[in-house]
Order: structure tokens, then C-alpha cells, then sequence
């Protein structure tokens, strides 16, 4: 093996860790102290985008056990009781992974559709989880909010995400 | 007949292996996912250092992509000072005048009370000092209302501390690791502080409700409440020091009470951490030297930034 092959391969191996670094990077970011007034009061689930995107265009580079992690991550950087986000993204995958085939290769308003109804589930868990984690039924009025924000943002994340699977991955399969 | 067996190939008898295989991970997944909720809902000490664990990993990155969200606040900030220039002067004029006059009543009211101290021999509280530190992750308000902060038990924070920005009680710490620590907000449901009411002296609880504006319960019932008295922390429970500003009443009416705190969370990206009493861990004011340029008075209380 020389060097000739060695770089494409580890080019494509570092590649292929692009869906799953992207979405850790966006778990970090909705967590960072925004200056805008709105935006630090209810924050985007820009991780959430992020899944969603690379489930339906690589689901082979997002294996349970990475969506298990980041989850694990989410936790740990919000606070959030360990295990309640890692259950919510691996709902999300299992959803995503089901309905597919009625999303991959269709054009952009069915795949922001999917996600305009994947995210309210998403909301959903994580409210009833938290709610239950909690003991008391906490007001939704706030993640209600966030829901519209992340679904009015879903187009902007995801042309970042079409950009960096052309330019590290490519439109291998669809 | 001979022909179709033929066909049949390794990896083909592998797919139904490798199906199965995948359900059982994402089965064995999600159970995990639930134990370890309900551990972490015994709050397990194994899953507080994990979780602190894997702040402390994550906290650097946090604070290198936080630095060009703060960049751009800064510019916003900025361009917004510099048409509000004008008027800033004249109100910061205004506010100075007043200061001035209030210095010179704070001084008198410093040596009447040294006199009256000592006439009394009277103990006086532990001196208080600050730790200055930066905010690098903001949970967002939605079902955690909690801060993560750059400094931990290395700058030797300790759970329990009151944390303040500009004069305001934001919370608590609730965890701290190496480097980084939980702030648990005051509006967050499992926050709870003493306070009193500052014009009557009336006792009380604070209690976070995951709104912006926290409730205030077990107030004696004819206790006289009106919205904008002040309301600042007992000291009693031996968490939060007495005499913190926690905020104004909102809303009074026979039902519910509730707390504007005095901290716009909109703008708090940085805490001070308050120690108290804590002789023997950190310097004492009097032992921290002083730089001739920097001449700092000797009563101000030590203070420290973490970058």
C-alpha cells in the first residue's frame, strides 16, 4: 500500500465521520449562550436537524450506537436526566429509518414536511419524559415555541448540511 | 432446482443475521437509555461524575465556538452603543450625580457604623470574594434551566456557592467538575430560596417554576405586598449569603405572587461566583497584593477572572 491509496482512503474514512461530527457540533452550538434575546430564551434543536438530515441521506454512517452518544451528550451539556435525549433521537431514528423511503430523493418541500411532522414527535417525548423525570407536568409553552423556531430554521441548517455532504461525502446514496 | 440453490451465498444467508443484529442494538439501546434515566432519577453518584465527565471534555470546545457567537454580540453591541451614545451620556450624568451623593452618605453611614461596632464589640460577617467567570453553555428555557460556567474545582468551587451577574442572584452551583460547574438557575422547578421582603421583613420562599418570573410562597398572610418591593435572600438554610438582590415583585394578587429577578438573562454571559467563608482556601483580601497601578481600596473583597 502506498501513499497513493492511503489518502483517498483516509479521506473517505474521515468522510464518513462528517455526519456524525456535524451533528455533535450542533448539539454544542444549541447550547451556547445566543446573544439574541429570543433565541436565548428558547433555543433551536439545531441537533435535531441535523439527525434527521443525515438518517434520511446516510443512514449507514449514523449507526444506533452514534445517535445513542450524542444523546448521551445532550444530556450531560443540558442538564437533562442521562438517557432522556439518547431515547428521543433513537425514537427519532427508528421513525425516520421506517418512513424513508417516502422521503429520500423526493423534492425539498416532502423533506421539510417529514421533519415539520418528525419534530413535533421529537417535542413531544421530550416533554412527556421530562414532565414524567420531573414528577409534575412542566408548561410546554416554551418548547412550543422552539418546535416552530427549529422547523422555520430547518431550511437554513440544511443547505449548510447539503454543502458539506457534497464537499467531504458526496451524493453517494440516496 | 440445482440452479436457484446455487445462488445462494454467504453474505445472503448473513442478511437476516445482520436484521436481526441491528433490531437487538437498537433494542439494547434503548433499554439502556431507560436505565440509566431512572439511575440518573435516583441521582446515582456514578452518573453524576460521568456526566461531569463528559462536560469537562466538552467544555473546551464549548468555549472556542462560543467565542465567535460572542464576537458578533459584541459587534450588535457595539454598533447599538454607538447610536445610543448621546443618550447614555446624559442618563450616565444623571445616575453620577446621584452616585456622588449617595457616596457621601455611604461614607458617613461607614463611620457611624464603625463607631457603633465598636461600641458594641459586634462580630462582623465573613468577608465574601468573588470568582469571575465565563458562561459557556446556556441550557436554553424549555425543561433544564441551568448554566454551564468555565471554572471548577481547580478555581475550588464548591457546590453550593451563590452565583450573581450585575448585582442579581442567578442560582446556585449544583455540580462542579475539574473545570467547568453547574449553575442551577433560581427559575429553574427544583430551585427553592429564602428570602425576605426587604421593607417588612416578612420571611419567604422563592420558588422556580421553569418560567421567567420564579413564584414567592409562605408568606405570612397579612403581610403587606405590592408590586415593585424588593426582595432579597434570608441567609437562612445556610445556602445563599443574606442580603442578595433576588428581584421586584410583578404580580400581586390573592393567588399567586410572582418574582422578576433583577439578572436580564439575556445578556448574562458571564457569573461571579461568590465564596463565603471559606478562610484557608482562597486568599484573604489582605494577603492578596495590591499594584500600585491597580489601587484598589482595602475594603473592596478579592476578585478574580477566568478566561
Amino acid at each position: 500500500m502506498n501513499t497513493l491509496t492511503v489518502f483517498p482512503l483516509m479521506r473517505r474514512w474521515l468522510g464518513n465521520l462528517v455526519p456524525v461530527v456535524t451533528t455533535f457540533l450542533f448539539v454544542l452550538i444549541g447550547q451556547l449562550p445566543l446573544p439574541v434575546p429570543l433565541l436565548s430564551d428558547v433555543a433551536p434543536a439545531f441537533a435535531l436537524i441535523s439527525l434527521y438530515y443525515w438518517i434520511v441521506f446516510r443512514p449507514d454512517l449514523m449507526p444506533y450506537a452514534a445517535v445513542f452518544g450524542l444523546g448521551i451528550v445532550q444530556d450531560a451539556v443540558a442538564g437533562a436526566p442521562f438517557g432522556l435525549y439518547a431515547l428521543v433521537y433513537l425514537l427519532v431514528q427508528a421513525l425516520v429509518l421506517n418512513q424513508r423511503r417516502f422521503i429520500a430523493g423526493k423534492p425539498f418541500w416532502v423533506f421539510w414536511s417529514g421533519f415539520a411532522m418528525v419534530a413535533p414527535v421529537a417535542a413531544l417525548a421530550t416533554w412527556m419524559l421530562a414532565s414524567l423525570l420531573r414528577g409534575t407536568l412542566l408548561a410546554p409553552g416554551t418548547a412550543f415555541v422552539a418546535l416552530v423556531m427549529t422547523i422555520i430554521l430547518f431550511p437554513a441548517i440544511a443547505w449548510l448540511l447539503v454543502h458539506a455532504q457534497r464537499r467531504f461525502i458526496g451524493m453517494v446514496e440516496a | 432446482m440445482a440452479n436457484r440453490s446455487a445462488k445462494v451465498t454467504v453474505a445472503g444467508l448473513a442478511v437476516p443475521f445482520r436484521v436481526w443484529a441491528q433490531r437487538f442494538a437498537f433494542m439494547g439501546f434503548v433499554a439502556l437509555s431507560f436505565a440509566l434515566m431512572l439511575l440518573s432519577k435516583a441521582e446515582t453518584a456514578g452518573i453524576e461524575r460521568m456526566r461531569l465527565a463528559i462536560v469537562d471534555t466538552v467544555s473546551p470546545i464549548l468555549f472556542v465556538l462560543s467565542q465567535p457567537v460572542q464576537a458578533v454580540g459584541q459587534a450588535v453591541d457595539g454598533v447599538e452603543n454607538f447610536f445610543a451614545v448621546y443618550d447614555q451620556n446624559r442618563q450616565l450624568r444623571e445616575e453620577n450625580a446621584r452616585l456622588v451623593q449617595w457616596v457621601q452618605e455611604a461614607r458617613r453611614l461607614g463611620v457611624e457604623n464603625a463607631t457603633l461596632r465598636a461600641q458594641l464589640e459586634y462580630v462582623p460577617d465573613k468577608r465574601s470574594q468573588f470568582l469571575t467567570a465565563r458562561v459557556v453553555a446556556d441550557t436554553g428555557g424549555t425543561f433544564f434551566h441551568s448554566l454551564l460556567i468555565n471554572a471548577g474545582s481547580r478555581q475550588f468551587i464548591r457546590r453550593g456557592q451563590a452565583v450573581i451577574w450585575q448585582g442579581g442572584l442567578i442560582g446556585r452551583i449544583a455540580e462542579v467538575g475539574q473545570r467547568t460547574s453547574r449553575v442551577l438557575l433560581m427559575t429553574d422547578i427544583n430551585s427553592r430560596i429564602p428570602v425576605v421582603v426587604e421593607s417588612t421583613g416578612d420571611r419567604a420562599i422563592v420558588r422556580g417554576d421553569n418560567s421567567t418570573r420564579p413564584v414567592l410562597q409562605f408568606l405570612p398572610d397579612n403581610s403587606p405586598i405590592s408590586p415593585g418591593d424588593r426582595i432579597v435572600t434570608s441567609g437562612h438554610g445556610g445556602v445563599y449569603p443574606p442580603g442578595l438582590a433576588v428581584g421586584i415583585v410583578a404580580e400581586a394578587s390573592d393567588t399567586v405572587i410572582t418574582v422578576q429577578p433583577f439578572v436580564d438573562w439575556s445578556i448574562l454571559n458571564q457569573a461571579v461566583i461568590l465564596d463565603y467563608g471559606v478562610d484557608g482556601i482562597l486568599p484573604a483580601p489582605e494577603q492578596v497584593p495590591i499594584s500600585p497601578s491597580r489601587s484598589q481600596p482595602a475594603t473592596e473583597p478579592n476578585t478574580r477572572v477566568v478566561q
